[in-house]
């Protein structure tokens, strides 16, 4: 028998329901004759409190509230990649189906194609003792990725009945458990999950090797580490939505769920459009094919926004548990921060800083630490990396989420308005951001790029901060007064800036570059710092130097040598022996 | 018959607490009637049991504790909506004031709306011109698009907005049915009477639908204005198929209503005072733009709103510019130059433009010249910083380039005349002549073969710039 109440009071996502119909913490509830999705969020022996996942106009005191039993909770199966779904992982496509344009409420769709069949492989025989994890079948979910059914986290014991391979429906019965006590558990593909509850894993390890994503600025100076987290955050139009869109599209992650959380909705629009168009250059399969995406755009509803972030992070470690490595984009974690605001405000609570609760913190915490790379319960290894954007207002970093944000990400992509204004992207600020990965990552560095990579790194970030603090003076006084050594810094640094940090993400070539190239251009601008060092301490003016065209030919390095053709690297050397030995030549 | 409930519990500012009042619904619209004289309509905004807390949008002057009459309605705040809305003005609650009667028709629609589903949305590429080379050139205008202009007062946005719905409805697709939906939320008599005069001149007045909220009327009103004014638009856009450009003005106003309103409901405050959930509402409203797949129209926004004391950091444009899609800011420097328009390009931003220019859209280079051009006028502004500091005669030679660069720029790129329309070759063109003041090698942002095509190595500039003829 399931519980009911009645609605007290209505206040815009939150409603309240007077006495006690038993209702738990956390619980599932449906609200009104249209069953609107909502959940428990207080209770008190007078009151209890729920926040709605849709629009609440229209509902009246008196309305029932039928609880469901369970906490919200999210459906895991195949068909969850190549789909689109909102903050309660409802597909937006089957709303769509039904309901026309508009989101209208109330409506009830199943979360995940239940008649569809999956062609199953089943890894597992009548009579073995299975474990929480443990791989029961094999599903091509999509040309890239096959979906492995495991035995849900809390149920281990002998099969007694196991189906043969076939095509299955998700709720179709795979297999029958039978438990220590003696009870049998049917075992299909589907399994509910609770979205504010980590799944659990046997261990976890320490970052050792980072995400790549081709971004020169991310993998070069601040990378990231598989399992790890980072936070872009940037006023409007710096291009946090465009770094997230292209960490998406080239990084090497298996798999990808993209939160549009509180955003535009042409922008989810247009990453459904270009992803189900692009291919990724590892599988050669559209790159829908291993991404999922959670839209809850800014005119949804609040409380659905909440939860997004929790429904992303569910399907992210499941996705892990089975040995996958994941990567999380958040956009963005502002737009969370403020639904929690918001519901507080309702709530009445007393507000900290700036109007947000001040749970902020912990909660953000807690949704940051369900990262990381970890041996899974089936012993098999997968990691989830997230990647959150934060907005903050007015673009000023000592706001509270982007303060709360930097203390527990590892990782920090401050992007910067001037440098946006300067349509210098991605606007990273090389002197604000930080990646703690570095030291951590080193050794891998060593092993798979080259054993001076690090050192390579540490020289041009040296040359772009001795550059930042020339710039000071050459604000106040022009840059003729700089003796010749600094004006070379000053023009390596541009060199820097303009050919190995400005990235062009619309450029075929450039806009994802691979390790062995980055690596190369910076150890081609180093090259030609040395050789115009040694030229300059000769007694040869920059001015000289500058005569050659040498440095725009480097700048160019990133358009003109193609990621497939790196031998090229080598003319670049002899060209800037040849400019030595032109400049010692003409000025002997 | 419905129920009247007699007298009221409390009133407060433009909120009144009405008790034992049975079956209410959470949003619903009541009528409220004054000494059995003047009538009025609010909306519940919170219900406990059987007490309402009820906004009422005219205002509560006038009312006391035992002089209403208040009826429920049942139903949300609706609009009634036809064809014939075209050409007519209304109140900012969908009334008609023009004296040509009521609208009958019975099309009612919910005035909240509700969200497009991201996965009917058709993302937007085709470009509106708008004849103002800044705007073209370097902030496109896309079809669909939600596009802000962050002003500040006393600065010429009126006739920036009147100049784009001049010049714009008269582009290319003339047979392509288009209309304009203006709503005043706030604004001064003045304001709404110099787009009436502008429509009426430009010979537009039978395709403009027009809500009015003027600064004298009640401020809780301005608070469904541009949602009614959205409902006829999405209306017109997607049932009757027709492009339409809605201008909403001033959206500051209507925060300050949402901000009067919630404090009177006695709502905990998060930034300057504005309620935590003005993120949400400006949301819902700038979110309504946009094209449906499958249908032939598109809602285009052009929401103006004046920045308190020109702070662009302030909550109302900063909200707004994490949820439009890029936004058009005047700057009042450059107005104090007599330039017109005078839009600061560096801080402005179309993030649609991207899809929509180009080869097929508008020419293969815009991209690169919009790029090269933002990237070189930023540099100006480092120039300048120095000429301040040392004096103009001590700068380097190409230092003194981007000062005459950047002079220029302001003058021929962003200025032009109030009744000039450019085509977009006219304002590409200006942009490759004002580029050829700089050295070639400071071009690094374009590729190497359009540079090649409009700025051949080793030529100086022509007068007239139009090389590539």
């Amino acid at each position: 028998m399931l519980k009911t109440g009645l609605i007290y009071g209505i206040n815009g996502p939150v409603i309240t329901v007077k006495g006690n119909p038993g209702f738990s913490m956390a619980e599932m509830v449906y609200v009104g004759s249209q069953n609107l999705v909502g959940e428990v969020i207080a209770l008190s022996s007078g009151m209890t409190t729920i926040q709605v996942y849709e629009e609440t106009s229209g509902i009246r005191p008196g309305d029932k509230v039928t609880g469901t039993g369970g906490p919200i909770s999210v459906t895991l199966a195949p068909g969850i990649l190549n789909n689109i779904f909102d903050g309660i992982e409802r597909p937006l496509s089957e709303i769509a189906k039904t309901g026309g344009a508009y989101i209208s409420r109330g409506v009830s769709v199943d979360s995940l194609n239940r008649t569809k069949l999956w062609e199953t492989q089943i890894t597992v025989k009548k009579g073995d003792y299975v474990y929480p994890g443990t791989i029961l079948a094999c599903v091509p979910e999509t040309p890239s990725i096959v979906h492995k059914v495991m035995v849900p986290p809390n149920l281990s014991g002998t099969l007694i009945d196991v189906v043969p391979d076939g095509s299955y429906t998700i709720d179709d019965t795979l297999a029958v458990l039978r438990r220590k006590d003696g009870t049998e558990v049917k075992l299909t593909m589907a399994q509910k999950w609770p979205i504010r509850v980590p799944r659990p894993y046997a261990k976890r390890f320490p970052a050792s090797r980072p995400l790549i994503t081709g971004q020169r600025i991310l993998d070069t100076f601040f990378p990231i580490a598989r399992g790890g987290t980072a936070a872009v955050p940037g006023g409007f139009g710096t291009g946090k939505t465009m770094t997230q869109h292209q960490i998406a599209k080239w990084s090497d992650a298996d798999i990808i769920v993209y939160i549009g959380c509180g955003e535009r909705g042409n922008e989810m629009t247009q990453v459904l459009e270009d992803f189900s168009k692009l291919t990724d250059p590892k599988s050669g399969h559209p790159l829908m094919a291993r991404t999922t995406l959670i839209a809850n755009t800014s005119n949804m509803p609040v409380a659905a926004r909440e939860a997004s972030i929790y429904t992303g992070i569910t399907l992210a470690e499941y996705y892990r548990d089975m040995g996958y490595h994941v990567a999380i984009m958040a956009d963005s974690t502002s737009r969370w921060a403020e639904a929690l605001r918001e519901l507080s405000g309702r709530l009445e609570e007393m507000p900290a800083e700036e109007g947000f609760p001040a749970y902020l913190a912990s909660r953000l915490s807690a949704f940051y630490e369900r990262a990381g790379v970890v041996q899974n319960l089936n012993q098999t290894e997968g990691s989830v990396s997230i990647i959150g954007a934060v907005s903050p207002q007015g673009g000023d970093f000592s706001e509270p989420v982007t303060q709360n944000t930097k203390r527990f990400v590892r990782c920090f992509w401050g992007l910067d308005k001037s440098l946006s204004y300067a349509r210098h992207f991605p606007a990273i600020n090389w002197l604000t951001s930080y990646s703690e990965y570095l030291s951590d990552l080193a050794p891998w560095y060593a092993e798979h790029v080259d054993k001076n990579f690090v050192d390579c790194r540490n020289q041009l970030m040296s040359l772009l901060n001795q550059e930042s603090s020339l710039m000071e003076i050459v604000k106040l006084i022009g840059s003729d007064v700089l003796p010749d050594d600094q004006k070379l810094v000053l023009e390596i640094a541009r060199v820097i800036r303009l050919g190995f940090l400005q990235q062009n993400a619309f450029h075929p070539d450039d806009t994802c570059v691979p390790m062995e190239k980055q690596m190369k251009m910076m150890q081609t601008s180093l090259y030609l710092y040395k050789k115009s060092k040694t030229l300059v301490t000769m007694g040869m003016p920059v001015s000289v130097l500058k005569e050659e065209k040498i440095f725009e030919h480097i700048i160019a390095i990133k358009y003109d040598v193609p990621n497939n053709k790196l031998e090229m690297f080598d003319e670049y050397k002899k060209e800037i022996d040849s400019f030595y030995d032109r400049v010692i030549e003409k000025n002997a | 018959m419905s129920i009247e409930y007699m007298g009221l519990s409390r009133i407060n500012g433009p909120l009144i607490v009405l008790e034992g009042v049975r079956d209410a619904a959470y949003d619903e619209i009541v009528e409220i009637v004054v000494n059995r004289t003047e009538h009025k309509l609010g909306r519940i905004i919170e219900i406990y049991e059987d007490k309402a807390i009820i906004q009422v949008f005219e205002g509560t002057d006038g009312m006391s504790l035992n002089n209403t009459h208040t009826r429920l309605t049942g139903r949300p705040m609706e609009v009634t909506l036809s064809p014939d809305i075209l050409g007519r003005t209304f109140n900012g609650i969908g009334q008609p004031i023009d004296g040509l009667g009521d609208i009958i028709s019975n099309l009612r629609r919910d005035v909240n709306g509700q969200p497009l589903n991201p996965v009917t949305r058709e993302y937007p590429r085709n470009y509106i011109r708008t004849g103002i080379s800044a705007i073209d050139g370097l902030t496109t205008l896309i079809r669909g698009q939600k596009l802000p202009i962050f002003s500040g007062n006393g600065l010429p946005h009126d006739r920036l907005a009147a100049q784009i719905v001049q010049q714009a409805s008269l582009g290319g697709d003339t047979d392509e049915k288009f209309a304009i939906v203006f709503a005043a939320m706030g604004v001064k008599y003045d304001v709404s009477e110099f787009f009436r005069r502008t429509f009426a001149e430009s010979g537009v007045s039978s395709h403009v639908v027009m809500f009015l909220n003027l600064a004298n009327d009640p401020v809780v009103e301005r608070l469904i204005t541009p949602k009614v004014a959205l409902t006829a638009a999405e209306y017109l856009a997607f049932e009757l198929g027709m492009h339409i450009l809605v201008i909403l003005t001033d959206m500051t106003s209507y925060a300050e209503a949402m901000r009067e309103v919630s404090s009177s409901k006695g709502e905990i405050p998060s930034r300057k005072g504005f309620p935590g959930y003005l993120y949400s509402e400006l949301a819902t409203i700038y979110e309504r733009a946009g094209i449906v797949q499958g249908v032939n129209g598109s809602v285009t926004q052009l929401p103006i709103l004046t920045m308190p004391n020109d702070d662009i950091t302030h909550p109302i444009p900063d909200l707004t510019g994490y949820i439009t899609e890029g936004q058009i800011v005047l700057d009042r420097e450059l107005n104090g130059q007599s330039i017109y328009p005078p839009i600061n390009v560096l801080p402005s931003l179309s993030r649609l433009m991207k899809d929509g220019i180009g080869e097929g859209y508008t020419r293969a280079d815009h991209q690169d010249v919009a790029n090269q051009l933002f990237s070189s006028y930023a540099k100006v502004g480092d120039a300048r910083a120095l000429a301040s500091v040392i004096g103009e005669d001590e700068l380097s030679p190409i230092d003194k380039k981007y000062l005459e660069f950047g002079k220029a720029f302001e003058s021929r790129f962003v200025g032009q005349g109030e009744d000039e329309n450019r085509t977009i070759e006219q304002t590409l063109n200006i942009g490759w002549e004002l580029l050829k003041i700089l050295p070639r090698e400071e071009l690094d942002r374009i590729d190497t073969k359009l540079l090649d095509q409009y700025y051949p190595e080793a030529s100086e500039a022509p007068a007239d710039g139009s090389t590539h003829a």
